[in-house]
């Protein structure tokens, strides 16, 4: 049976998304998505550009691809909403990663504005992704505002560090019913590998490979680390133990 | 508490003498921290930090790729109006300084901003110099209505204003704003401030964080360089840009580093920034403060540009002009200073492009 993500009517087969930003040329971006074999790419809203053909990102991307335009800017829940409304207006679809930021040192999201704006945009019609500090309070409320699923974060945005809330997110994955994606901190395939491994649903990258060498190459690495890191999920690993088999057990003496 | 009283704490240490104490070790532990404190910045700061150049340029740059990726965003002034009260010693728009005078009419800012838009570029600055009579702030309200049309973000770099007026540009589509302190020295500030209302050293300087409360979503400063000694003005700057930060941590803070350039009346820098020296700062600021955005303008020449870009700039403007009507009208007034890099838009693209950078154009979306 074929392994498939359903979000919002959606069915998906790869489990990589991809972030647009940072990259060192529009140019490159329709090569990455086609070694990355992504069918899931973000755009910040702010940055398109409509108007230019050469400039409007939306041009670089697979008409294949789902489009999620993101609320990068906002600092709260009514800029997040407006900028989503944009990106409706200027048809880039229905789908819509909430980002509200209102710490530039950190880039941590705000949890409560979040909660917020899915509760609007969800009534609106929009198939809402919120971006989040993973935390099981507010992915529970996430649900009851009709989030289609929840991207917690791995480490800060663009910090490469890795799955630093991992104890957080293995909860999420137990205990929320919608898709859990990892978002931001993903640097290495090794870490996204990590992340489907302990049963995410999908992870979302984007500085890793666009900051890479060649990113073109680094999106086939992560490609090819999620599809193991989920096949060894399903395939169901052999439980770790910290010892090997005591030679002379101490619980003998019951049989 | 404002950053006003930062200064006066500052003024009871004597830098100069620390800078002389500096040794090899502390650079190195200095620059080796993942996060500095306001002393290692001080320290590379230092005459010694010049000897590691290299290592501190090698941690900018991929500080500077994580936290804004292979990308430097464009912007291009517009001159309203040169009108100024202002007596200042070192600028070309000096009340006493005899040439053409002139502030665009609503229908030449129309014109001017056609023919900057037909650019491709998406972000506008827009300066005045300080008169109220030519440029106050209904005038701006209403250059702003039609920047709306053309731009997606609107920065202004004028003369500084009460809470209330910030508010009300804010409301009109304003979101950023510029302001430097050109130096922090308050005795060289009175001295090159001859008279005018800029003589007011901590109305402006506080006019960032006024521009804070009122809700601008960037906030851009910086020291003119040379005015008074370079370093320490740098030290300064950096410590203004962190004091916002962590003030005001929903806004994007950004430096410049402009340097005193020659122009009518050959005023000359007590301090120069060699281009060593100019780097050394902008280092600085990166390794101090990651996430900061840094302007350079074109009063650089073009190669010193692009040598920079992979230094920490994250910002340049392009296909500028410091003239009011530069870029629509032949019959246009003197500059307020002369550009060094004169490159069009499209070549500024170009030479990105060849770093291996994305010239990024919009990154603002007016909502």
């Amino acid at each position: 049976m074929e392994d498939i993500l359903k979000i919002g009517g959606k069915e998906l087969s790869n489990r990589l998304f991809l972030g647009t930003g940072k990259f060192p040329s529009k140019n490159i971006i329709p090569q990455v998505i086609k070694s990355s074999e992504t069918q899931v790419v973000t755009v910040a809203v702010r940055r398109v550009d409509l108007n230019g053909e050469q400039e409007n990102i939306l041009n670089y991307i697979s008409k294949d691809c789902i489009l999620m335009p993101n609320t990068s800017g906002a600092r709260n829940a009514e800029e997040a909403v407006r900028i989503a409304q944009i990106a409706r207006a200027a048809g880039c679809g229905n789908w819509i990663k909430i980002e509200v930021i209102n710490d530039n040192k950190y880039l941590l999201p705000d949890n409560y504005e979040t909660i917020k704006a899915t509760e609007i945009l969800a009534k609106k019609g929009f198939i809402v992704l919120p971006y989040v500090s993973p935390d099981l309070m507010v992915a529970k409320a996430l649900v009851d505002a009709g989030a289609a699923a929840v991207m917690p974060l791995g480490a800060p945005i663009g910090s490469n560090r890795g799955l630093q809330t991992k104890e957080l997110i293995r909860i999420l994955i137990a205990e929320i019913d919608l898709p859990i994606i990892v978002d931001a901190g993903i640097g290495k395939p090794s870490q996204a590998a990590e992340a489907m491994e302990m049963g995410a649903d999908a992870v979302l990258v984007n500085t890793a490979i666009a900051t890479a060498e060649d990113a073109v190459k680094m999106a086939e690495a992560f490609n090819l680390a999620v599809k193991a890191g989920r096949l060894a999920y399903l395939a169901g690993p052999g439980a770790e133990q910290l010892y090997g088999e005591a030679s002379s057990p101490l619980t003998d003496f019951l049989r | 508490m404002t950053f006003f009283d930062k200064v006066l704490e500052h003024e009871q240490f004597d830098l100069q003498q620390f800078w002389s104490t500096v040794t090899d070790e502390m650079v190195i532990k200095s620059l080796n921290k993942q996060s500095l404190s306001d002393k290692d910045f001080l320290i590379l700061l230092a005459p010694k930090g010049a000897g590691y150049l290299e290592n501190m340029a090698q941690k900018a740059h991929k500080l500077t790729i994580q936290n804004f990726g292979k990308v430097i965003f464009l912007y291009t002034p517009m001159y309203l109006s040169n009108y100024c009260v202002n007596r200042c010693a070192y600028c070309g728009f000096n009340v006493e300084n005899k040439f053409l005078r002139k502030t665009l009419t609503l229908e030449e800012v129309e014109m001017e901003a056609q023919v900057i838009s037909e650019t491709g570029l998406k972000h506008i600055l827009v300066l005045t110099g300080e008169s109220r009579t030519h440029a106050n702030l209904q005038y701006l309200l209403e250059c702003g209505q039609i920047l709306k049309k053309y731009f997606t973000s609107i920065t202004i770099e004028i003369y500084p204003m009460e809470t209330e007026e910030y508010k009300e540009l804010v409301k009109a589509g304003v979101d950023s704003i510029t302001i430097y302190q050109e130096t922090y020295n308050r005795t060289r500030y009175d001295a090159v401030h001859l008279s005018g209302p800029k003589k007011d050293y901590g109305f402006r300087l506080e006019a960032a964080e006024r521009a804070g409360n009122a809700g601008m979503r960037s906030i851009n400063i910086g020291a003119l360089l040379g005015l008074s000694d370079w370093r320490a003005d740098a030290f300064l700057t950096g410590l203004h840009a962190k004091y916002l930060q962590d003030n005001f941590p929903g806004v994007e803070i950004g430096i410049s580093l402009p340097r005193l350039r020659p122009h009518k009346g050959s005023f000359q820098p007590v301090s120069i920034s060699e281009d060593r020296d100019l780097v050394q700062t902008m280092l600085a600021f990166r390794l101090f403060l990651p996430r900061v955005g840094i302007t350079i303008s074109t009063r650089e020449s073009a190669q010193f540009r692009d040598n920079l870009m992979k230094l920490g700039v994250t910002k340049m403007s392009a296909g500028s002009s410091t003239e009011v009507g530069g870029h629509s009208q032949d019959n246009k007034s003197d500059g307020q200073f002369e550009i060094s890099d004169n490159r069009s838009v499209a070549e500024v693209r170009a030479a990105i492009l060849n770093k291996g950078y994305q010239p990024v154009l919009k990154d603002w979306q007016y909502l």
